[in-house]
């Protein structure tokens, strides 16, 4: 077979180059992501304050909110604004079609967009980082804001009173046929926000922890409950074999 | 105080008063304590009992499923398809829902996983030959039951690639000449898809396919039964029989092979485990991240690529454009070419040349788009008909010679970087790679008949060997 195991060398260096020529996406950061009550709750905050307007989370109860060390009271003093019910789903008032109107596009519902934008490029989280601190003024634009990773975009920067405002830095640049084409070369903030770079930065990985959490609910009960079935089937594994050991011994 | 040795009898009577009106103790000696398995099952061995168990795994999570999803493509009142938000209710809201959803996504995904294993066995021992043909051919009936199960399922979680998967692959029908428009129409039961072909998926995936998977799967086993397992070694064990009629070689099913494979049932819900806890969605492979949005027909995704285990036949029905077809018309041509001048018999020369002209016009009259269709679905049934190209005089691999071993590997190959190739965007190069590969692909099948023979075989032992 050692015919067949230099094929399948081969073919495997093959399938690497063909990988390495096929990558080249966007370039995202990563998000520092945390899952401690306190990054999440401030999390969830925001993502009340800001996002919450236009953007549902319409598979997400209020009362889940529980989970990351919030009580029902403190749940309905603080979040809840526009629903009566703790049960009730995070829904937004906005219509769709008065949206698309406004916007170009109605906004999506967030319930599962940290699951949603991952990719060969990164997580749904880098995306999302990246996303919420990569937008620039853009006065073609209708909204006044565009996006290095997303360009084109239809929201404004909802946390621009937060982050100020940036502007895109483009270079002239040749793109082999002869033409020159504006490339974006970095962003630079021309207006400071209410939070320094730092404390954006952590701000908006708080969001992202939050969004990560709210795509899949039971993710962290999932990973330990993970273990203990490993660990029963690791058991069960070996007392098989020892079965299977007595069961074979007259077997020759 | 109660007897035992009563008891037992009691147990015997009863036993007796139902083997009097039902086939109980003589169907369970025929299919498990007296049915004699060669002794020298190896690892590939494991892969059919498997195959049984994500079998019952999906039906039974599946079960659970069909209690809270609901087919329905209209919007609820926050704008998101009813489908696609059940679906998270049970991710969210249903006790348990999330493992059984884990459970069913990822099992889909590990049935191909074993079915692919189990089927490369019966190519490397020759499983498929005389006298277990319909064995085989019942095998490639689960498989496309299977693919059409694992098709109509994935429309239903109403995701962007649910939605476009399905118009994608439906409109391959409609490159049918004359009737495929309509017949297009038909499938989806709309112009596009829509609610009416999600109900019509569910009805299919819930129902109808599962009827007939498990139909095929008992013909299967039956007929396995019948002529009784092949081994590694690919000789029949029922050759050396013992004073009672019973192989020398074989072993009762039960208690040997239960207890084995419970020992695999083992080590496969570790791996199987491993993914539903840790990686559900299987690098993006198992569960598109595509499909967590919502479908949106007026939104058509960049790259629409198909689940893992369609791809390789994916990329055959991407690699058949109209330059390709001259490489298929030389495959076609050498094919015919070779039939007509080794054959011993006047009819079969007169058939192949029939056969080859008739294709070769076919090609040049009918466009390539056509062929594509017809490349994809022929390429999964060609693998029905080995049993009548492979005319080795041995079954198993480790009895046969080098050619054969070394176009085996490069056809092992093809398959693999095809299934690579098919979660690609197209590009040129891969273009040119997938059209070797095919052609390879297809060649295996084509020129069997000569290099089987031609291939410098051993000697097949007279027993089993352990090893």
């Amino acid at each position: 077979m050692s015919l067949f195991n230099k094929t399948l060398a081969i073919a495997a260096l093959a399938l690497t180059a063909a990988l390495a020529q096929a990558s080249g996406g966007v370039q995202l950061d990563r998000a520092p992501l945390r899952f401690d009550n306190a990054s999440l709750q401030s999390g969830a905050k925001t993502f009340v304050n800001y996002c919450l307007n236009c953007h549902g989370a319409s598979a997400l109860r209020y009362n889940r909110l529980t989970q990351i060390g919030l009580t029902e009271q403190q749940i309905k003093d603080n979040l809840m604004f526009t629903a009566d019910k703790i049960g009730e789903q995070m829904k937004v008032a906005i219509r769709s079609d008065d949206a698309k109107r406004w916007f170009g596009a109605a906004p999506p519902d967030l319930s599962v967009i940290a699951r949603a934008r991952a990719s060969g490029d990164g997580s749904g989280a880098d995306w999302l980082y990246t996303y919420l601190r990569q937008f620039y003024r853009d006065d073609s634009r209708p909204t006044g804001w565009n996006n290095v990773i997303f360009p084109g975009v239809g929201m404004p920067h909802a946390l621009w009173n937060l982050q100020g405002v940036q502007e895109a830095r483009f270079v002239e640049k040749d793109d082999g046929h002869g033409n020159k084409v504006k490339h974006l070369e970095g962003l630079e903030l021309v207006q400071p926000g209410l939070l320094t770079k730092e404390e954006y930065d952590e701000e908006v990985a708080n969001l992202v922890s939050f969004l990560t959490w709210m795509g899949e609910p039971a993710q962290e009960t999932r990973r330990q409950l993970g273990w203990a079935v490993l660990a029963v089937l690791g058991v069960l594994a070996v007392l098989s074999w020892m079965l299977k050991k007595a069961f074979w011994k007259d077997v020759h | 105080m109660i007897d035992s040795k009563m008891l037992a009898e009691k147990g015997q009577q009863l036993l007796g008063w139902v083997d009097d009106r039902f086939p109980l103790t003589s169907t369970y000696k025929a299919h498990l304590s007296e049915y004699y398995a060669p002794k020298n099952f190896n690892f590939w061995y494991f892969f059919g009992s498997l195959a049984l168990l994500v079998l019952v795994l999906q039906i039974v999570t599946g079960i659970f499923l069909v209690m809270h999803y609901k087919p329905d493509a209209s919007l609820n009142s926050a704008g998101i398809p009813v489908a696609f938000a059940s679906v998270e209710y049970i991710m969210r809201d249903v006790p348990g829902g999330w493992i059984i959803r884990y459970m069913h996504s990822t099992g889909a995904s590990m049935f191909f996983v074993v079915v692919y294993l189990h089927m490369f066995r019966g190519l490397l021992y020759g499983s498929y030959r005389k006298p277990r043909e319909l064995i085989w051919l019942f095998g490639i009936a689960i498989f496309l039951c299977l693919m059409a199960e694992a098709f109509f399922g994935y429309l239903l979680p109403w995701g962007q690639m649910s939605f476009w998967g399905a118009q994608v692959i439906v409109n391959l029908f409609a490159a049918i000449p004359v009737i495929g428009p309509d017949l297009s129409i038909f499938i989806r039961g709309d112009f596009v898809v829509s609610d009416a072909t999600l109900n019509r998926f569910f009805a299919f995936h819930v129902i109808a396919i599962p009827l007939v998977l498990l139909g095929l799967v008992a013909a299967h086993l039956v007929a396995l039964h019948e002529v009784g397992s092949n081994n590694p070694d690919g000789v029949e064990i029922k050759k050396h029989k013992d004073a009672n009629g019973i192989p020398l070689d074989g072993i009762p099913f039960h208690p040997y092979y239960t207890v084995k494979d419970i020992f695999g049932v083992c080590v496969f819900l570790i791996v199987f485990a491993t993914i539903i806890f840790f990686a559900p969605e299987g690098g993006g492979y198992f569960l598109e991240y595509n499909n967590f949005f919502p479908a949106d027909p007026l939104k058509t995704p960049p790259h629409i690529a198909p689940v893992w285990y369609f791809t390789p036949f994916y990329s055959i029905l991407r690699a058949t454009t109209s330059d390709f077809m001259w490489a298929l018309g030389a495959l076609v041509a050498i094919t015919g070419g070779l039939a007509i001048l080794t054959s011993k018999c006047k009819p079969v020369k007169a058939v192949a040349a029939v056969v080859t002209l008739g294709a070769l016009g076919a090609f040049v009259l009918i466009e390539a788009k056509v062929w594509g269709v017809v490349l994809m679905g022929g390429s999964v049934m060609v693998i029905g008909l080995l049993p009548w190209l492979d005319q080795s005089p041995v079954k198993s691999i480790r009895y046969k010679g080098g050619l054969y071993k070394s176009i085996l590997a490069v056809w092992v190959v093809c398959f693999v970087i095809l299934g690579y190739l098919g979660v690609q965007p197209p590009s040129p190069i891969g273009n040119l790679v997938s059209q070797i590969c095919s052609w390879l692909y297809l060649a295996f099948f084509a020129f069997m008949p000569w290099y089987s023979r031609l291939d410098k075989t051993k000697a097949e032992p007279e027993r089993v060997t352990s090893k």
